[in-house]
């Protein structure tokens, strides 16, 4: 579904130095996997995300969605941001309803859809709020679901949960999961949290940093839902970490 | 205890200004010399007939009239320019670097220092001359709009437009940018749907500030020689009379006019953006 074809990307400085922020990259990604991309800061994961979106060009190779390459936002693709990214002056029903918009989808229509997403995420009781009156965990709720409301074939979340407090942080993952096993589409989804990773995906891919490449790749076939104190999920953490732990200290 | 507490809060912004007038007032008894420093008392009586002829340059009210009517004029028009431009700078770093250097240039200028250049060019020209109005019921109005006068309030007002214009559109995050890019928005609907949006609060900011300078920049235009109206006229020919109760009276005008438009931008910003100001 997703081809990454020896991608590498430099970036240059405000001193004009030359940054190589992946390095190399080549990567498969197939129909409805969960893919986790792992590793420490500066090995290029969102890098590696915003190529795959199209929000930057690689600098060398190329990356194909369903064959075609890729050359800005694909319309069948989606992204959720770490940071909060919904316009703060819009409703939260506005918010959901902003790719439909877009799309010129009928406004009742659109506020159908985005209705039906608030009740999946439960936030409609909150549809008419703005966002500065909803707290963390539901802002990442309300951006997931107006990724989703544009109904994408892949969904890139990047450190989606990064911001959010530990409680919230679970009870979002469950939420998600809960949704890719009703409704499975791709997702490419970048942490630093091998623990997350081991939750969430059906594959961690791990990444070095300076320049950014990809070590390791993992299968995790454990059946969903998962618990995060059973051994088989332990063990995938502790072989994990470990490397994560060696490749950080290179 | 409630009640108490907002008569407390209904006082306090009173306290200086009656604190004010009273050593006003006792200054002015003592120093007795009207022309120095007239009472309260005597400028509260012109104040309180602001349609009564003074001294032969017609009454407050309509002196403010033409004034305000001027200020629009210049504000507007600087407004009009000042917003896309500003927008279209926030927009584009080449169209920034081509034109925010050679206007940085002219932003120190205080807007009293055009007056040579403005008179060289505009002389006492209006509206009138310029629509070719000779005579008629609205010759007496346009022909007290002198083209040098607008220009002045324009440039006060279009700095702090421009600049705050350009703030907002640079200071929308790169990540609502960024999601409405994946969402599939082109660049025009990123103009119009996140970029406008987001940069109208700094806007409006720039139209309050803008205004308030335009405001102030209206005495010195006033004082420009073919102006025959107006609450800078009225001061400066007040005082050529010594008559310095009106010359106070005038600024008590400014002053009211000055305070109750910020009043009303600070209004529109708190009703409509409110988001602004709560979102972190």
């Amino acid at each position: 579904m997703i081809e990454v074809q020896r991608v590498s990307k430099v970036f240059h400085t405000e001193k004009g130095q030359r940054v190589l922020a992946v390095n190399d990259i080549q990567l498969e990604i197939d129909h409805q996997e969960f893919v986790c991309l792992v590793g420490p800061s500066g090995s290029g994961k969102s890098t590696l995300l915003r190529l795959m979106e199209g929000l930057i060009e690689p600098t060398e190779g190329q990356v194909r969605v369903l064959g075609e390459p890729v050359r800005g936002p694909r319309s069948d693709a989606a992204m959720v941001f770490q940071e909060y990214s919904l316009m703060p002056w819009r409703t939260v029903l506005d918010n959901v309803t902003f790719g439909l918009e877009l799309r010129q989808v009928k406004r009742a229509e659109q506020k159908k859809q985005a209705m039906a997403l608030l009740q999946r995420f439960g936030l409609q009781d909150f549809s008419q709020c703005l966002p500065y009156e909803l707290s963390g965990g539901m802002k990442q709720r309300a951006a997931i679901a107006r990724a989703l409301a544009v109904s994408p074939k892949i969904l890139y979340m990047d450190e989606p949960f990064g911001a959010l407090d530990a409680y919230t942080r679970y009870q979002m993952q469950q939420d998600l999961i809960d949704y890719w096993v009703a409704d499975k589409r791709t997702i490419v989804f970048v942490t630093h949290s091998v623990e997350e990773a081991v939750f969430l995906a059906t594959r961690v891919i791990l990444m070095s940093p300076h320049p950014g490449e990809i070590v390791a790749d993992y299968a995790i076939d454990l059946p969903y839902p998962r618990n995060r104190w059973c051994d088989k999920f332990g063990a995938h953490f502790k072989e994990i970490l470990q490397r994560l732990d060696e490749v950080s200290r290179q | 205890m409630n009640k108490q507490f907002k008569w407390t809060k209904w006082m306090t912004p009173v306290i200086l200004p009656v604190f004010f007038l009273i050593i006003w007032q006792l200054a002015a008894v003592k120093m007795d010399n009207r022309m120095v420093l007239p009472t309260v008392s005597a400028v509260l009586s012109i104040l309180a007939e602001p349609t009564a002829e003074l001294v032969s340059i017609g009454s407050l009210i309509r002196n403010t009239w033409i004034s305000l009517l001027r200020v629009a004029l210049g504000y507007l028009t600087a407004a009009m320019i000042a917003i896309p431009l500003g927008v279209f700078i926030g927009y584009s770093k080449r169209l920034d670097r081509l034109v925010m250097p050679f206007l940085s240039l002219f932003r120190p200028i205080a807007p009293l220092a055009w007056v040579p250049l403005v008179l060289a060019w505009f002389g006492v020209s209006s509206l009138a001359t310029m629509m070719g109005i000779r005579g008629g019921q609205y010759y007496s109005l346009l022909h007290n709009i002198k083209l040098s006068m607008i220009f002045i309030i324009f440039i006060g007002a279009f700095f702090p437009i421009l600049t705050n214009s350009i703030y907002g559109v640079k200071n929308v995050k790169q990540t609502l940018v960024d999601s409405a890019k994946t969402l599939g928005a082109t660049r025009r609907e990123i103009m119009m749907k996140v970029l406008l949006p987001g940069a109208l609060p700094s806007m409006v900011t720039g139209l309050r500030v803008g205004l308030g300078v335009a405001w102030m920049c209206l005495v010195s235009a006033e004082m420009l020689p073919g102006s025959l109206a107006g609450i800078g006229y009225l001061i400066t020919h007040a005082y050529t009379l010594a008559r310095t109760d009106i010359v106070i009276a005038g600024m008590i005008c400014i002053g009211l006019v000055g305070g109750l438009m910020d009043f009303l931008f600070c209004k529109i910003e708190d009703r409509w953006f409110r988001w602004q100001k709560l979102e972190k």
